[in-house]
């Protein structure tokens, strides 16, 4: 029942310090398996999703196939991967990627979509060919969109690797499921505290990212506002899709998780 | 890996159905009654966010977190106030996540009534009481649906993960099946937890049309 007195004996036990079950090891384990999953998805999802968003064609598809995929359990679909294929990383790595691509998609869908219309049209107008409009106006001013999307995506697949840890995987979730399974409740408390940290951390660097990432444009949407007010067309502005993501409380609902 | 066993055991499914009915019935109790409560809560959280707003900026940072943290990570950290393999361990943090959810709407929804309409109200002799009940609370209905949707649907999502450390819902179905090596009742589980998570969002559309007929048209 002793909280602090669990985390010294985790962080104290010299089983963590060194060898392949210490905690340098887990972390990297497990971020090394959340970047492969989120980069596969990301290969997929990202052009599709900008494509889409640019044409316009297949958003309604887009929106329907995101909510399909927050009402899978994950826990279920890893179980099943494994029974069907095997233990293995490819029969993890393939629910996590199928996990990580709908809020990418959706992300990168919607911020192109959210492109000041006027913008892409002068950007047309001024003679950029489809694919410079898309590369130069609109995946700038739906950077802070898609970034978020990426973001939602990567806390979803850190939390969800803890799971995977069940069906014999590595990474931190080792300590939460063989702790449970020994009772070993300071092993299981310590990997969760650092399953939390893990997810924090990304979360902030994430937050950073879109601060650095936001064109002057796109950045606050009062500077926009302000702008118009005075009459000045555009300023440069898109504003990115009314949903700047440093004003959105809940990360966007539209987005949002299943993370186990 | 699988030895000559079918990926779906027919006849285990039709010897179950009661079995896979109370599991459901479980599910819904432990991912929707924290809904419930995070509605509760979320409302009169709204009401003093939405009268002092500086209370809202740090208290939507805080849920930023709460939303961001792991659940599996959450339901193990609360064991120790909670027991091992209670239905607390898991109900505890699926309303923290759905009121996360819920409080950004529950604000949104409360400012949303437009001045000119709060004033007519007002200027017909409402009280502060009677406004809130009559016009404000009925004008947010729609966007706390809205809200609802998402929270029902990943809560019922996350109470599946809820099976490793607590006890009772659809869960239950994928540790089994793969502890037995028995894919049966994994598939069986996947196609009721999204089941269970498409019925609550008709029901709650079905909610929204009684509620609000005039939010129709509006696609939220």
């Amino acid at each position: 029942m002793n909280w602090l007195g669990w985390l010294h004996d985790f962080f104290a036990d010299p089983a963590h310090r060194s060898g392949p079950d210490s905690i340098v090891h887990r972390v990297l384990e497990h971020l090394a398996f959340s970047a492969e999953a989120l980069g596969l998805a990301a290969l997929v999802a990202l052009p599709l999703g900008l494509l889409i968003g640019y044409s316009g064609r297949g958003l309604f598809l887009v929106t329907a196939l995101a909510g399909v995929a927050r009402a899978l359990p994950t826990l279920g679909l890893v179980t099943l991967a494994v029974l069907l294929a095997g233990v293995g990383e490819t029969a993890v790595l393939l629910p996590l990627t199928a996990l990580a691509a709908p809020p990418m998609l959706v992300a990168a869908a919607e911020g192109v979509r959210g492109t000041d219309p006027d913008v892409r049209d002068a950007a047309r107008g001024i003679g950029l060919t489809h694919p410079q409009t898309l590369l130069r106006v609109c995946v700038p001013a739906a950077a802070p969109t898609l970034l978020a999307g990426v973001r939602t995506a990567s806390v979803q697949v850190i939390a969800t690797a803890t799971v995977a840890a069940y069906v014999g995987l590595g990474g931190l979730g080792r300590y939460v499921i063989d702790g449970l399974a020994t009772r070993n409740y300071p092993t299981t408390v310590g990997g969760a505290l650092l399953v939390v940290l893990l997810a924090v951390a990304v979360q902030l660097l994430f937050a950073l990212f879109v601060r650095l990432a936001s064109p002057p444009g796109a950045r606050p949407v009062r500077a926009v506002r302000s702008a118009r007010a005075a009459g000045s067309a555009g300023g440069g502005g898109a504003s990115a899709g009314g949903s700047a993501p440093d004003d959105d409380p809940a990360g966007s609902p539209a987005l949002v998780k299943e993370s186990p | 890996m699988l030895d000559g066993e079918p990926l779906i055991r027919w006849r285990w499914l039709g010897d179950h159905l009661g079995y896979l009915g109370d599991l459901t019935a479980d599910h819904a109790v432990i991912a929707l009654v924290p809904v419930l409560l995070a509605l509760l809560l979320a409302v009169p959280l709204g009401l003093a966010c939405a009268r002092f707003p500086r209370l809202y900026q740090p208290l939507a940072a805080v849920f930023n977190v709460v939303y961001a943290l792991p659940s599996l990570a959450v339901f193990v950290v609360l064991i120790p106030y909670t027991g091992l393999a209670t239905r607390e361990t898991v109900m505890v943090p699926l309303t923290c996540y759905a009121l996360a959810v819920l409080l950004p709407t529950a604000v949104d929804g409360l400012r949303a009534v437009p001045e000119p309409v709060r004033q007519a109200a007002t200027a017909m002799g409402y009280g502060p009481w009677r406004r809130l009940a009559a016009v404000e609370l009925p004008a947010s209905v729609p966007y706390l649906i809205g809200g609802l949707r998402v929270a029902a649907v990943s809560s019922i999502s996350l109470a599946a993960v809820g099976a490793l450390v607590g006890r009772g819902g659809l869960g239950y179905l994928f540790v089994d099946g793969f502890q037995r090596t028995f894919p049966t009742p994994i598939l069986a589980g996947i196609v009721l937890v999204a089941l269970l998570a498409l019925a609550a969002d008709l029901l709650l559309l079905a909610a929204r049309r009684v509620l609000a007929p005039w939010s129709r048209g509006v696609a939220r």
